[in-house]
């Protein structure tokens, strides 16, 4: 409840500065739907030349992409502001403020700082899934839909644990800005359909990074091509990435050292 | 001397002394600034590490590519074709790449642009030397990638021509021209707008869009193909890129490489204005 309280207090806040600054906010809508252009082009450019990719058409994979664009204005939005601020926290030694304070310290950094404007990137991406259905002549059942909303809050969460690993290794290791754009490099992955990828790929992508696990699985809920072992395997896998990604944060916290005087 | 710099102005600028006196100094600084920064490149081994897997995103084309080239050639490209095309886009991107904006938005926000401007080197030389001196650590990435490329397409999918090998290597210097022109611009826009590294994004969603970094400018709908050929991206990554894997003759590399270093002049030219009159906006506080 009192963190309910306080989740409620640091959105305003984020909501708060960024309207504060017009010129930043009509940049802001501009840049998310730019990102929905330039998550949708390579899609409609590879599959100009074929009809069928390691078996998904373009409205299949369509839905990989939209799920793709989903997540990537969670990362954008609410993952990846608030790792950089670790970040930059952890370089300037000014963490300390946040260990003080009467509250879970990854509680506190992780809520940090939103980017409103991912919500256009997150809407947009609803509007493309509704296209691929739509040209699909497709009607999900409940369920269906059920298990993609469910796998879809798994992935947010695994998305969000990555964060913290990687988050993690930045009290290791101090010089760490490119580490976002790693992370970044790494996802882009996750935009195309999981059978594109073989061998060393697929392992690295299911096991290692669950790339599979948050567009692919989703999307294949919705075709109704998931079966249910699959789906309670990726949720397991998710709790226990999340679970690891606490344990890791903890132990890594005591790694600190205030870096100012 | 006070230890409170305020108001950085521009007369206190290196630029202010005479043109061939500050050339000399200039030409006698660059090699310990390149050791400087090569001691620093090689001092964060992470980072470095963090770099070489982030560039794997032409390897995740690649298989992208690979699983469509399995049933039967894309375009012109086959599997191995592909292999050709994305190493040397890797060895490209690795050996041209610069980000200076980033480091330039972050110290005009903290004012630490200031001690730079009190140095009696050009800021943008010091950037520079900083900029060119990771390259040799960027080099033994790209030198076994090299090696793999020769050795899976044995020398088929490039260019025989001793001519167009040599272009590939201005090209390259052409391309890191160009590279870090536009990322000190756009740092330097940083003394201007609030916003320039959302800018810098912008610029780097494009590049990887038209620059044929994702893919073949060769297998875009040809509109779009014909647009991206007359826009300054193509000439960072798939003129360099064409030229090695032959997919360019003689003449059109020659071509190429003369529209480069125009794009490339056109952009220091930019960068030189744009730098001479925002150093006057930019005020110093700190001590």
């Amino acid at each position: 409840m009192r963190y309910a309280r306080i989740f409620g207090v640091q959105l305003r806040a984020s909501v708060q500065v960024t309207m504060q600054y017009r010129a930043e906010f009509f940049v802001g809508l501009f840049m998310a739907a730019f990102y929905v252009f330039w998550n949708v082009v390579p899609m409609f450019v590879l599959w100009s030349q074929r009809s069928e990719i390691a078996g998904w058409s373009l409205e299949e994979a369509a839905l990989v992409t939209a799920w793709f664009t989903f997540l990537r204005a969670v990362l954008d939005g609410a993952v990846q502001p608030s790792l950089q601020a670790v970040i930059e926290h952890i370089r300037k030694g000014t963490l300390d403020f946040v260990l003080l304070k009467p509250a879970d310290a990854q509680f506190l950094v992780s809520t940090a700082k939103f980017e409103v404007f991912n919500f256009v990137d997150a809407a947009l991406a609803v509007g493309l899934a509704a296209w691929g259905l739509h040209r699909l002549h497709r009607v999900p059942t409940v369920g269906q839909v059920g298990i993609a909303l469910v796998l879809t809050v798994a992935a947010a969460a695994l998305l969000y644990a990555l964060a913290i690993l990687v988050i993690s290794a930045a009290f290791y290791v101090v010089r760490l800005d490119n580490l976002i754009y790693l992370f970044n490099s790494v996802f882009d992955a996750a935009r195309w359909p999981a059978s594109v990828f073989r061998g060393v790929w697929r392992i690295l992508f299911t096991f290692v990074v669950p790339l599979a696990l948050m567009t692919t699985y989703p999307a294949l809920a919705l075709l109704g091509r998931l079966d249910g072992a699959t789906a309670v395997r990726a949720l397991c896998g998710a709790v226990l990435f999340v679970l690891a990604a606490r344990l890791v944060w903890r132990r890594s916290i005591g790694h600190y050292r205030s870096a100012s005087s | 001397m006070s230890a409170t710099t305020p108001a950085t102005s521009a007369s206190a600028t290196p630029a202010s002394a005479t043109p061939a006196s500050a050339t000399r100094r200039l030409l006698r600084a660059y090699p310990t600034l390149l050791r400087v920064g090569l001691s620093s490149a090689v001092a964060y081994r992470a980072e470095f590490l963090v770099w070489m897997l982030a560039t794997t995103m032409p390897l995740v084309m690649l298989a992208v590519m690979s699983a469509m080239a399995r049933e039967a050639p894309v375009g012109h490209f086959d599997q191995k074709g592909f292999v050709a095309y994305y190493l040397v886009t890797l060895i490209v991107r690795q050996m041209t790449g610069a980000w200076v904006a980033w480091e330039m938005v972050q110290e005009i926000k903290e004012g630490t642009l200031g001690l730079r401007l009190l140095r009696p080197i050009h800021p943008l030389a010091s950037y520079s030397a900083e900029s060119l001196a990771a390259l040799p650590m960027r080099a033994i990435i790209a030198l076994p990638i090299t090696i793999v490329v020769l050795v899976l397409s044995s020398g088929k999918d490039l260019t025989q021509d001793p001519l167009n090998v040599l272009i590939f290597v201005v090209a390259l210097a052409g391309a890191w021209l160009l590279n870090f022109a536009v990322s000190a611009i756009i740092g330097t826009l940083g003394l201007y707008l609030e916003s320039s590294l959302q800018v810098w994004e912008l610029w780097m969603g494009c590049f990887m869009l038209l620059s044929g970094y994702l893919i073949p400018l060769s297998l875009f709908p040809s509109w779009l193909e014909r647009v991206a050929r007359l826009l300054p991206f193509a000439y960072l990554q798939a003129f360099p890129v064409e030229t090695l894997t032959g997919l360019r003759d003689r003449h059109a590399a020659l071509a190429g490489l003369g529209a480069q270093l125009a794009w490339a002049a056109a952009a220091w030219l930019v960068l030189a204005i744009l730098w001479k009159r925002g150093v006057k906006r930019f005020a110093a506080y700190g001590g």
